[in-house]
């Protein structure tokens, strides 16, 4: 009888390090059981400055979430930064004249990128590649361009 | 000058030779064979008396910790109109420092002192020669199943910590202080990752679990047989244990979250 006790509480005392590992992992870092390579396909657009963009920044068209950033790496021949992002498969509408920028959400916040979808008849596929990108905006550079704006006013 | 440097070496000789008797008890204890008589039955005693025992004053300090993080957080956040950032800001400061340490630490003190007291005890009143007597390896009855229930139990107990310190950092971030509970959820779903925070906080109460329990076992088994002795060495468990937690963390937060 007491044995059966102490094992009862020991199996509640399991399961309820088990509930909470399942409430950080579901609840807390969002992970879901679905392979996210079959829920997703990638799309590679090239900036020539990322500005602080990291991976794992959200993809958004008008404001919806629609992807993640999954890597940044430099291309040695162009030096310019090349973005890949995983797309959500129900995203099927990414043209090809499609518009990618990096903006900042609020005044200190983190960056991320903006599609604007174009009116192209073909679509996006797998791997495919947004021509049109606008690069983030480095406080310092809109600060350089005011001064010499004002220096050459005078 | 002579007696100073002798004594200096007679301190780092003893020193040694304790770390040398601690890693051959680890060893003989954890990798002799299982001992097929008893079952899983003694694990569970001991897990019983370690874990679940424990649970109380995880859960309480918990959600106390969880409330105070929100509560400091949201007061500096607020400041520049970020307090949607809190829930980033209390999940990944619990997952990655506070959760294993703190659980670390408390569990130093409510079972790590309770182990070396109890294996003192037995040392003491010679318990574990007579077990040796009679042909049991008290190293194999007695320290096994304590070790190994201090290594399976800090993990729960930390997870534990963590779910129900977030917890209190709804109850005071969304409910009290009024944070839009949409943003306090998703700021912390989009910053948190899975295997980077959650696995790696897990990971180190892992080894959180087995440095405690170790240091808590060699103490009570390398006691001075006496009473005085024995309460030397519930002190020497917690100070150090607390001491090694903290300084691992710093080494394994340096390796884990060092370079990104």
């Amino acid at each position: 009888m007491q044995q059966r006790q102490v094992e009862l509480a020991v199996g509640v005392f399991i399961l309820l390090g088990i509930i909470a590992l399942a409430f950080l992992a579901l609840k807390v870092s969002g992970l879901s059981f679905q392979d996210s390579r079959t829920q997703t396909y990638t799309v590679v657009a090239e900036f020539n400055n990322i500005g602080s963009l990291k991976p794992r920044a959200k993809v958004s068209i008008a404001g919806v979430t629609v992807g993640q950033v999954t890597s940044i790496r430099l291309d040695p021949l162009s030096a310019r930064a090349v973005v890949e992002m995983a797309i959500n498969k129900d995203v099927d509408y990414l043209t090809t004249d499609s518009i990618a920028g990096i903006k900042t959400a609020g005044v200190l916040g983190e960056q991320y990128i903006s599609i604007s979808v174009g009116g192209a008849p073909d679509v996006l596929e797998d791997g495919g590649k947004i021509i049109d990108t606008q690069s983030a905006v480095v406080l310092e550079d809109l600060i350089g361009k005011f001064l010499t704006n004002m220096g050459s006013k005078d | 000058m002579l007696k100073h440097i002798q004594a200096l070496g007679a301190w780092g000789l003893g020193v040694t030779a304790g770390l040398g008797r601690a890693t051959q008890i680890w060893c003989r204890a954890l990798f002799a064979l299982p001992d097929f008589r008893y079952g899983p039955r003694l694990l569970i005693q001991q897990i019983y008396y370690v874990g679940v025992f424990s649970m109380i004053i995880i859960v309480v300090s918990g959600v106390l910790i969880g409330m105070v993080l929100a509560l400091q957080g949201y007061t500096v956040l607020v400041r520049f109109g970020a307090e949607a950032a809190l829930g980033q800001f209390v999940s990944l400061t619990l997952l990655r420092e506070l959760g294993p340490v703190v659980a670390a630490l408390l569990f130093a003190g409510r079972a790590g002192s309770a182990l070396t007291a109890e294996i003192g005890l037995m040392k003491t009143t010679e318990q574990l020669v007579a077990m040796e007597m009679i042909g049991v390896d008290p190293l194999r009855r007695v320290l096994r199943p304590r070790l190994l229930a201090g290594i399976l139990s800090m993990p729960l107990l930390a997870q534990v910590f963590n779910a129900v310190a977030i917890w209190g950092a709804v109850m005071v971030g969304v409910h009290w202080l009024g944070v839009d509970a949409g943003s306090f959820w998703s700021n912390m779903q989009s910053s948190v990752d899975f295997s980077a925070d959650v696995m790696n906080g897990f990971i180190k109460s892992v080894v959180f679990g087995l440095v405690v329990t170790w240091i808590a076992v060699f103490q009570g088994y390398d006691a001075e047989p006496t009473s005085a002795g024995i309460s030397a060495a519930t002190t020497r468990t917690v100070v150090h244990s607390s001491l090694a937690v903290l300084a691992l963390d710093f080494f394994l937060t340096a390796v884990m979250f060092g370079i990104s």
